[in-house]
């Protein structure tokens, strides 16, 4: 009985018999593989039970599930989905992950930018339709009436930045309330856009007075504009000035002179160098290769009264985020989210961003595959570096407790329970260190990396 | 002279249109900038008109008069949630206005009169609306998101806010300025105090509560689009915001153009209205 090996093994079949086919029978193959569980416990039984059909939910085959675990890790995935899924509860609310849908019809709000774009491209591509859903993609103003018409129950899930549930978490700019972050939609894929007048100031220490655009105060494009100028030098608080513009305002202020520069998603960036406006003075990724930017957000009420639901969104979701990660789908996902029911942009314009071939405003066309890319897994790490970012900046004051908010934010209620339940180690893999324009964060460090700065307010 | 006079001043109207359209022409060929020269064309092919061939961002009239064709060949079109016809997105706005306008006039109308009608509930309720008269209608709105939880119900209910202080304040004043002559006739040949209101008071009062109407549902036209701009879905003035995501000069002016004609619609229905109303004494 397939349900009674380790779903997180890669190895394991869940669907047929014996999972490798070397074996005659599921008992022996059980024999010959220790981490599988002594089928006489009954609630390791029962949790695995769950996890096989949370897992053959989530991934539909085994040649998907096997892909995914051997890439990144058994414990790190069983981590991860954890925090998706809280594994307890779904136990406690579904018998059958592969059950009816509690409801088809949902709605979806995004935020017309590129970071969006396996929440939008689902949608005309049929990602949700491939699972059972009727999704309709909302297009929103801005962030804050994203969260509004969340809290409101007008959208089952949302676009959002990934600092924004650490931010409402531990109430800093709103009253403190629990949200979670189902997964991470897009890495890079940001850049900081200066005006043509400014063409002869592409160096950061030159920007001493300069009025910048970012399009959130609690967003990665504020924290790594301030990072990055700061490590030339100059105080963001002091030196410059950062002011917070809705995106599609972005370019038409930066030509009427109201903004010297801005870091703003794409594909304004881009946007400014196709109306002539601006050039593209490095993209984010050059500060930090594979930082998070936005996010997939379901409330927990959600998850808990729509399960299968929630499943099945979230694997369209995977779906799709895998699917834009590839770069051979690049130019039809352009051609298919830049109507003006999606981001209601000039084509060259989006696929310039998607596919890396730009041209950057200063006369040479470049060519950075990665300039954006689409991955779900949201580290602890990304949180508790954003943290450190909100104290360095005194977005937050006192002490915190980094890795206490991290996992409150990322890690559904009880995971951690479940994860001793099923004999696992806590997670030191959702924990990995990054570097930052050559300096090394380590995430079991906070406090230190936050005061480590000579410029900062902690 | 012998051109009548309605029929010169539509002269001059044209004569002033014709004007500004030549003027607006001739500005943005004006602004036309010098083609960039030496781009690699593979480079150039990356890039939109404004860069490469110095186009200005402001559209020639013309181009706008075609794009408000395109806009009313096909109002009705419903190419997904995000993309609607412009006959669809004006009556969704026209829906939220007349909604939210309504229930202002339910309530205005008849708390109007009371205020009209009593010394003591005049002085009580002033300070009341003197505080909120002058609170911009769009303050309310994260208010009524976060306590409506509907966007939609949120929008109608800054119509209803905005709405309702100048019918309010006009009833209320219509109602007070009723001469008291008629008021004394009525008493003295006992009529109640209800028929009053109804034959005496009321027809007095509709010229000025009609008057009070117009300004409202000006001011809830004038709302509506800024509300849209901001919860964003459908309506005018989500397609306002659309069409300024994509820096669409083009479209955000066809925009101000059926903003304008239906504003004016409206006044002229209630200004009609006011008419029938009118007496002489």
């Amino acid at each position: 009985m397939a349900a009674t090996s380790d779903p997180f093994d890669p190895d394991a079949t869940l669907w047929t018999g014996c999972p490798c086919g070397k074996h005659a029978s599921q008992a022996e193959h059980d024999a010959a593989h220790t981490s599988v569980i002594d089928g006489t416990d009954e609630d390791a039984l029962l949790s695995r039970t769950v996890e096989s059909a949370v897992l053959k939910g989530l991934f539909g085959s085994d040649a998907n599930r096997r892909a995914f675990l051997r890439g990144v890790g058994g414990a790190t995935a069983l981590a991860a989905i954890s925090q998706f899924i809280p594994l307890d509860k779904v136990k406690a609310a579904i018998a059958d992950a592969n059950g009816p849908l509690e409801k088809t019809k949902l709605n979806v709000g995004f935020v017309p930018i590129t970071c969006a774009t396996p929440i939008i491209m689902a949608s005309p591509l049929g990602f949700y339709e491939k699972y059972g859903l009727d999704v309709d993609v909302i297009k929103t103003a801005g962030w804050a009436v994203s969260r509004d018409k969340s809290l409101a129950g007008e959208y089952d899930a949302a676009h959002m930045l990934t600092p924004m549930p650490l931010a409402i978490t531990v109430g800093a700019g709103s009253t403190a309330t629990p949200w979670t972050m189902p997964a991470v939609e897009n890495i890079n894929g940001q850049a900081i856009t200066l005006a043509m007048k400014h063409r002869d100031k592409d160096d950061p220490s030159m920007w001493k007075g300069f009025t910048f655009g970012v399009p959130f105060e609690y967003s990665m494009h504020n924290f790594l504009l301030r990072y990055y100028v700061a490590e030339a030098g100059l105080d963001p608080d002091q030196d410059i000035q950062i002011r917070v513009v809705p995106p599609p305002e972005m370019v038409a202020n930066l030509s009427a002179g109201n903004l010297d520069g801005y870091l703003s998603p794409d594909p304004f960036n881009q946007r400014a160098v196709y109306d002539g406006v601006g050039y593209i003075h490095l993209l984010t990724k050059e500060i930090w290769d594979g930082h998070p930017c936005c996010a997939f957000a379901a409330s927990q009420a959600f998850i808990e009264e729509n399960p299968n639901t929630f499943l099945a969104l979230y694997k369209s979701i995977l779906d799709a985020t895998a699917y834009s990660n590839n770069p051979d789908n690049r130019k039809e996902i352009a051609a298919a989210i830049s109507p003006r029911n999606y981001l209601n942009q000039p084509v060259t314009v989006v696929e310039q961003v998607l596919t890396g071939t730009f041209a950057d405003g200063k006369g040479n066309v470049r060519q950075v595959p990665d300039r954006i890319g689409f991955d779900p897994f949201p580290y602890h790490s990304f949180a508790v570096w954003i943290l450190t970012q909100m104290k360095r900046w005194g977005y937050i004051e006192g002490d915190i407790d980094y890795k206490a908010v991290a996992e409150q934010v990322y890690l559904a209620t009880d995971a951690a329970a479940v994860m001793k339940e099923m004999g696992f180690t806590p997670p030191e893999v959702t924990y990995k260190s990054h570097t930052i324009m050559g300096k090394t964060f380590d995430p079991a460090e906070p406090e230190a990396y936050a005061t480590s700065f000579a410029i900062g307010r902690a | 002279m012998s051109v009548p006079f309605g029929l010169r001043a539509g002269i001059l109207s044209i004569v002033i249109l014709g004007l500004f359209l030549v003027t607006w022409h001739l500005l943005v060929v004006a602004q036309q900038g010098d083609a960039a020269e030496g781009l690699d064309p593979a480079y150039a092919a990356l890039l939109g008109k404004q860069a490469t061939e110095g186009a200005s961002a402001l559209p020639k009239p013309l181009e706008v008069g075609a794009a408000l064709w395109e806009h009313i060949r096909d109002p009705f079109y419903d190419a997904g949630p995000n993309d609607k016809g412009i006959g669809i997105q004006l009556a969704y706005s026209l829906f939220r206005v007349l909604t939210g306008f309504g229930l202002a006039a339910l309530v205005a109308i008849p708390v109007g009169f009371l205020i009209g009608m009593s010394e003591l509930a005049s002085r009580a309720f002033n300070p009341f609306i003197q505080l909120l008269k002058p609170v911009s209608p769009l303050a309310w709105m994260p208010l009524a998101l976060y306590t409506i939880k509907d966007s939609s119900l949120s929008a109608i209910f800054v119509i209803f806010i905005c709405s309702i202080w100048p019918m309010l304040i006009n009833t209320a004043f219509g109602v007070a300025g009723v001469r008291r002559e008629w008021l004394n006739v009525a008493r003295t040949l006992e009529v109640s105090r209800l028929r009053t209101a109804f034959a005496v008071i009321l027809p007095a009062a509709a010229p000025t509560i009609l008057t009070g109407m117009r300004i409202s549902i000006g001011i809830a036209w004038l709302v509506i689009v800024a509300a849209e701009m901001l919860v964003g879905g459908t309506g005018i003035g989500y397609f306002v915001w659309n069409e300024w995501n994509n820096l669409s000069i083009t479209g955000v002016i066809s925009a101000i153009v059926f903003i304008g004609v239906v504003g004016m619609l409206l006044d002229l229905a209630l200004a009609r209205a006011a008419r029938l109303v009118a007496y002489t004494e």
